[in-house]
């Protein structure tokens, strides 16, 4: 009993080293899963508000690029209402509305990990949930997995674990879109049946099958492709038309018919 | 107890500039500098072992709360704060042994190489962690080799301005 009581102290060090690395790694792999973390993320209330000082004297060297950005965006958006037929929207139709908009700015944004969150500064109090999409005016960017009070954190399409259903625009051939942590400027289309007839440069969008993005929002451009391992499907790069190093105005988009589709599947 | 002050002091200016400013370097795309290695590699010489490995363990948690990262800085600082004492006793030998050994005063050569290895042993665990996957080793060794220069040269030039200064 006393040896082992002396074995104890004298490798006091390793022990308290072996405990702690265990601790690390737990955390490690329990919170490699998303929309698990409670604790290790700067949404939170300090950190944010760190965040936030910071943001307000570095957004400043941004201006130009990001307001050219928007002068961009609101062009398009003119056009589309000057085309469409019915421009003005009855008071009526705003009970029929399917996906409710917000727009935020990045406080925080990351893309040097292979896992990458980005924190915005909208949260809980404007009615954000988690699971919301999010784009920017170029593309999809992530979906929302945490929320605070004031701000939100989201996974970033630049993160192993974001999966998303995306298509070809000017065919219905669908597949699933990843990221393998190489390069932060292409994602991977997976599952794309091999008679779908790709040519480089091609439009990828979102698909209907996803709740949290409408059908055709921009994801990116095809880059090259080839057939995968089972030779049966196809494996396509993409080039992203979202800069994810250069994001500040974003847009985060609510289905108000979540709750009702998914009783259908109860 | 000036001591004391001055390094709880240095350590906040560390993991302020880290999470603040360090992290958004992405140099050529995504490298970023781990600066706060400077703690944990000039930490005073005399000290509580048990006390210091802890300290090493909260310095990394709080590093991955800023970084939205899940306990990997923690391990990685954990470890080289861990393994210290052998590279100071392989690089600097009796000097370290008999207690002689002042950081001010230390030759170039030794300092390199003693920063370059607890920097190695620090990236390797920090984004084999990250990653997770046996299959994406050579991206590990390809991100520590990048990162671990230029942490190199930001933690030698704070070495310069800070300790060689206090001289």
């Amino acid at each position: 009993m006393q040896r082992i009581i002396y074995f104890l102290i004298r490798n006091k060090d390793f022990i308290l080293f072996l405990s702690l690395l265990t601790i690390s790694l737990s955390i490690n792999i329990s919170y490699n899963e998303y929309n698990k973390s409670k604790f290790f993320n700067s949404s939170n209330s300090l950190f944010s508000s760190l965040y936030n000082t910071k943001l307000t004297i570095s957004k400043y060297f941004n201006l130009e690029y990001q307001n050219q950005l928007l002068a961009e965006e609101n062009r398009n958006l003119r056009f589309q209402i000057y085309n469409s037929r019915n421009f003005q929207i009855e008071e009526s139709d705003f009970d029929k509305i399917n996906f409710n908009v917000t727009s935020a700015s990045v406080i925080k944004n990351s893309y040097s990990y292979s896992n990458n969150f980005i924190t915005i500064d909208v949260g809980e109090k404007d009615s954000i949930e988690i699971d919301n999409g999010v784009i920017s005016s170029l593309g999809v960017v992530g979906i929302i997995d945490k929320i605070s009070p004031n701000y939100s954190r989201f996974i970033s399409i630049l993160n192993t674990n974001f999966l998303l259903n995306a298509k070809f625009k000017k065919s219905n051939y669908f597949g699933i879109l990843s990221w393998n942590g190489t390069n932060i400027n292409k994602v991977q289309l997976k599952d794309v049946p091999k008679q779908a007839n790709v040519s480089i440069g091609d439009t990828i969008v979102t698909g209907g099958n996803s709740l949290i993005f409408p059908k055709g929002i921009l994801i990116g451009y095809v880059d090259s492709f080839k057939l995968d391992n089972s030779e049966n499907y196809l494996e396509l790069e993409i080039n992203l038309a979202t800069d994810m190093t250069n994001i500040e105005n974003l847009y985060v988009l609510k289905n108000n018919n979540i709750k009702e589709i998914n009783s259908l599947d109860e | 107890m000036s001591k004391i002050v001055s390094n709880i002091i240095l350590a906040l200016i560390l993991i302020l500039s880290q999470g603040l400013f360090f992290n958004n370097i992405n140099f050529l795309g995504s490298i970023n500098p781990f600066i706060y290695i400077f703690f944990i590699a000039y930490f005073p010489l005399k000290n509580n072992r048990s006390f210091f490995i802890f300290c090493a363990f909260i310095f990394g948690l709080i590093i991955d709360i800023f970084s939205d990262t899940h306990a990997i800085h923690a391990a990685a600082t954990l470890t080289i704060a861990f393994l210290r004492p052998y590279f100071l006793k392989l690089y600097f030998g009796m000097a370290y042994e008999h207690q002689v050994v002042k950081f001010n005063s230390i030759e170039l050569r030794q300092n390199l190489f003693y920063l370059l290895s607890i920097i190695l042993i620090h990236h390797l665990i920090l984004f084999g962690m990250e990653t997770f996957d046996i299959s994406k080793i050579s991206l590990v060794i390809k991100n520590t080799f990048n990162t671990a220069i230029f942490t190199l040269i930001a933690i030698y030039i704070l070495f310069e301005l800070i300790i060689k200064r206090a001289k």
